[in-house]
């Protein structure tokens, strides 16, 4: 096919699919997987700025998910002030502790020549530095959890309203990659890939087991919104006007008042969700759009045409005298800290944090999926493959489930081999997947919507 | 007195951090051997490969459920050892058709090394069905025959310590197949003519072809060689804790660790790896209270659990490691690029 006529086509099968969903299910199914697609896609974004532009493999984008939604618990949540009282300055004591021993780390590794003194110097900090957190840290961890455990037992957040968590989400989330970028960013390509692998684990472990900070596997739930709640739109006068309004006709024709009034009820029930969703699907579209336009304007400029130079010749690029390891650099901390935005877009979403929750192959291979499968190097194939993907992932089940029905069609209700095919229908949505990124790979490698080679 | 404090505390050590971290060092110096070879010969990080574990430990339980079923047992030994040969060789045939239908085609393309390793993130996720949907996602514990070598309540009784040893069967034929494995592997990359081929092959293609060495044949050999020991190694390690397909999944993490810190590519460095990351990831979250009790006078025994990380971190500690090795060492503690 042209592939100029590539992305509308794509877009409209995908608008499609979505209607079909929204007519046979429902429309609220539908708006749920829409929003979930709008936060793959940013994802996806992120992921593609990092691979598609730079060439980097970037495994670890579930742990810059979950920082993004940590970020989020810890912006809007309302300070804890009794724990702080108990016991934060042991935590910023522990804190400070923590800084200096890495700043003394880092100054005996870059200044002291000699290996033998250098060797010794780095063990001496190491103990000092953990003898000295384990003073403080542990008593006051011990408090603050023990601080009403049932119901926060952490340290809390600023209290601030939860859409400012997005954007500091992607301050926190560059700041950890500059970290990351600059450890693993020399690494070869595979190394890369296995290192923030590895990385992404450790920050999960760090978000599950500390729950001063984050309450750990107990969860956080019941963030606040940045919508309006169900309940309050059911009460207030001109939300009930509007369902009126526009189910006016079906109300009319209605015989009595009761029966009426009964309809009108479950209308704005079944209004209200759909309004809540309208309004973080309107949310999340207009930031897609907002990063979309960004990195195409990014992109198109000469820094972006450094970047696929460097992609695509190192040596050449490094010739002309651009700095290879800071581009990388850059590119690196600008997808995370995109990344990390759609994680704390997540977390709103979902009203709760669940570090229990973050799994690499939800979280990373996924993404992994949607920018290949969409077409690496271009944003709009990645926007296109997340929704693409995430539909899939999400249909897949009921698909399964009904072929599985169908192939043990012939077979009694209680047939062993039936329950079993039923029992794992679920298990197939992850063949599908496999089976999508290899059949892309192998016959259409550049995506659905390839990136455009650009001639001058 | 004094005496025996020492050996209560050399005993406990030995009961909760070296038997245990021997054998599951050896379980993963096996499997990341296995991707060793791969990485080596066929120059790709292969991230199906914990899910190849799933695949051969799957394969061995069923046989071994055939087994019991018509009343074969190995006796004291566990019945998934005589299943162990059937289920190598239905994995390696799996391993050689997924070959031949996926990897072949970006072999004869020359395809970058990035390029594989995605292809085998979507072997991964088929692989991940398949397995789930034969035997399912739960745990499932297929050990039989005798349990324990040496019982704690025994060896107390016998020496009359304080502190127990316990060793559990699987933990010596555990230690036993892995060093019969590797010697066999070493005997055979170093001494055989296909497994000097082999390393011919990994060590300069172009070479190794102008020298008349088959390419296709040394593809074969490698994955037959990789399902051996990755098999060996999930049937171990299943028999020794349990089989559940997503704590086989987790352990691709620390194979890969250990493959880094011994040096990639390094059949040395791959075993010395496994048995870092597993002897580091005991220690360092073992609790020394009660074996710095024995050691040390009343008036200085610790107040703390005296650990240096929490088990929560356990599983974390293998990336630790691997960072700190890619910030002060990269190139691993044996330094190769060549098997």
């Amino acid at each position: 096919m042209n592939e100029e006529l590539r992305a509308p086509v794509a877009f409209t099968v995908m608008a499609i699919l979505l209607a079909i969903v929204g007519f046979t299910q429902s429309w609220s199914v539908s708006l749920s997987v829409i929003n979930l697609c709008i936060i793959s896609s940013i994802m996806a974004i992120g992921v593609n700025l990092q691979w598609g532009y730079g060439g980097l493999f970037n495994a670890g984008v579930m742990g810059f998910t979950a920082l993004g939604g940590l970020t989020a618990v810890l912006v809007s949540h309302d300070p804890i002030y009794e724990a702080w009282d108990k016991a934060g300055i042991g935590i910023v004591i522990s804190a400070i502790i923590f800084v200096l021993t890495v700043t003394a780390l880092l100054f005996v590794f870059r200044n002291i020549e000699n290996k033998q003194i250098r060797n010794t110097l780095i063990i001496l900090i190491i103990v000092f530095g953990l003898i000295g957190i384990n003073n403080f840290y542990g008593p006051s961890i011990d408090i603050i959890e023990s601080i009403n455990p049932a119901k926060t037992g952490f340290l809390g957040g600023l209290g601030l309203p939860i859409i400012f968590s997005w954007l500091i989400a992607a301050v926190v989330a560059g700041l950890v990659a500059w970290v990351i970028g600059k450890i693993t960013l020399r690494l070869r390509s595979d190394y890369l890939a296995i290192a923030t692998l590895g990385i992404s684990e450790i920050v999960i472990a760090v978000v599950k087991h500390e729950d001063w900070l984050s309450r750990g596997v107990k969860n956080v739930s019941g963030l606040d919104r940045p919508v309006p709640y169900e309940i309050e739109l059911q009460q207030s006068e001109w939300f009930l006007n509007l369902v009126e309004r526009i189910n006016f006709s079906k109300l009319e024709a209605m015989q009595s008042l009761s029966s009426r009034q009964d309809l009108l009820n479950d209308l704005v029930i079944d209004s209200s969700g759909i309004f809540v969703k309208l309004c973080y699907a309107g949310l999340f579209f207009s930031f897609l759009l907002l990063i979309f336009y960004l990195s195409q304007l990014a992109l198109n400029s000469p820094w972006g045409r450094m970047l696929r130079a460097i992609r695509d010749n190192e040596e050449a690029a490094s010739a002309m005298g651009k700095n290879i390891f800071a581009q990388h650099l850059q590119i690196f901390i600008i997808g995370s800290a995109i990344i990390g935005i759609a994680g704390a877009m997540l977390t709103t979403l979902d009203g709760q944090f669940t570090p229990g929750s973050y799994r690499p192959l939800r979280f990373t291979f996924i993404i992994w999926l949607m920018v290949i499968i969409g077409g690496s190097g271009n944003n709009l194939g990645s926007i296109f493959g997340g929704f693409f993907i995430w539909f899939i992932w999400i249909e897949a089940e009921p698909l399964s489930i009904g072929f599985m029905n169908m192939l043990a069609g012939g077979l009694e209700y209680d047939n062993p081999l039936r329950m079993h095919l039923l029992g794992s229908a679920a298990h197939l949505r992850l063949f599908i997947m496999g089976l999508l990124l290899l059949l892309a790979l192998r016959f259409m490698p550049r995506g659905v919507i390839p990136e455009k080679i650009q001639k001058k | 007195m004094e005496n025996f404090e020492f050996i209560n505390a050399i005993v406990l050590l030995s009961n909760f951090v070296i038997v245990p971290a021997l054998s599951y060092g050896s379980q993963l110096a096996l499997a990341t051997l296995s991707l060793t070879i791969i990485y080596g010969v066929l120059r790709f990080s292969n991230f199906a490969q914990a899910d190849w574990m799933s695949f051969g430990t799957m394969a061995t339980i069923l046989f071994t459920w055939l087994f019991q079923s018509i009343g074969i047992t190995a006796g004291i030994l566990p019945t998934a050892l005589l299943a162990l040969p059937f289920a190598i060789i239905v994995t390696a045939l799996f391993c050689l058709l997924i070959d031949r239908s996926v990897y072949s085609f970006y072999r004869k393309q020359k395809s970058q090394p990035i390029v594989l390793m995605i292809v085998s993130v979507g072997v991964m996720f088929i692989l991940q069905a398949v397995v789930r949907f034969i035997i399912g996602p739960n745990d499932r514990k297929f050990f039989d025959g005798e349990k324990y070598i040496v019982h704690a309540l025994d060896f107390k009784n016998y020496f009359g310590l304080e502190e127990g040893l316990t060793i559990k069967s699987t933990q010596l034929i555990t230690v036993i197949v892995a060093l019969v494995a590797m010697i066999s592997l070493f005997y055979f990359l170093q001494k055989t003519k296909l497994g000097k081929s082999m390393r011919a092959y990994s060590n300069n293609e172009d070479l190794a072809l102008l020298s008349g060495i088959n390419p296709e044949k040394i593809v074969i050999v490698t994955w037959i060689i990789s399902s051996i020991l990755i098999t060996t190694a999930g049937v171990l390690y299943g028999l020794d804790k349990s089989f559940k397909p997503f704590t086989y999944f987790n352990l691709l993490l620390p194979m890969f660790a250990a493959a880094i810190v011994g040096g990639i590519g390094s059949p040395i460095g791959a075993v010395i790896g496994g048995y870092v990351i597993a002897f580091s990831e005991i220690t360092l979250t073992y609790a020394y209270k009660k074996f710095f009790v024995y050691l040390l006078p009343e008036n200085l025994e610790p107040s703390g659990l005296m650990q240096v990380l929490s088990t929560d971190y356990k599983f974390a500690i293998s990336f630790i490691i691997l960072v700190i090795v890619l910030i002060v060492r990269p190139t691993g503690i044996v330094r190769g690029k060549i098997i």
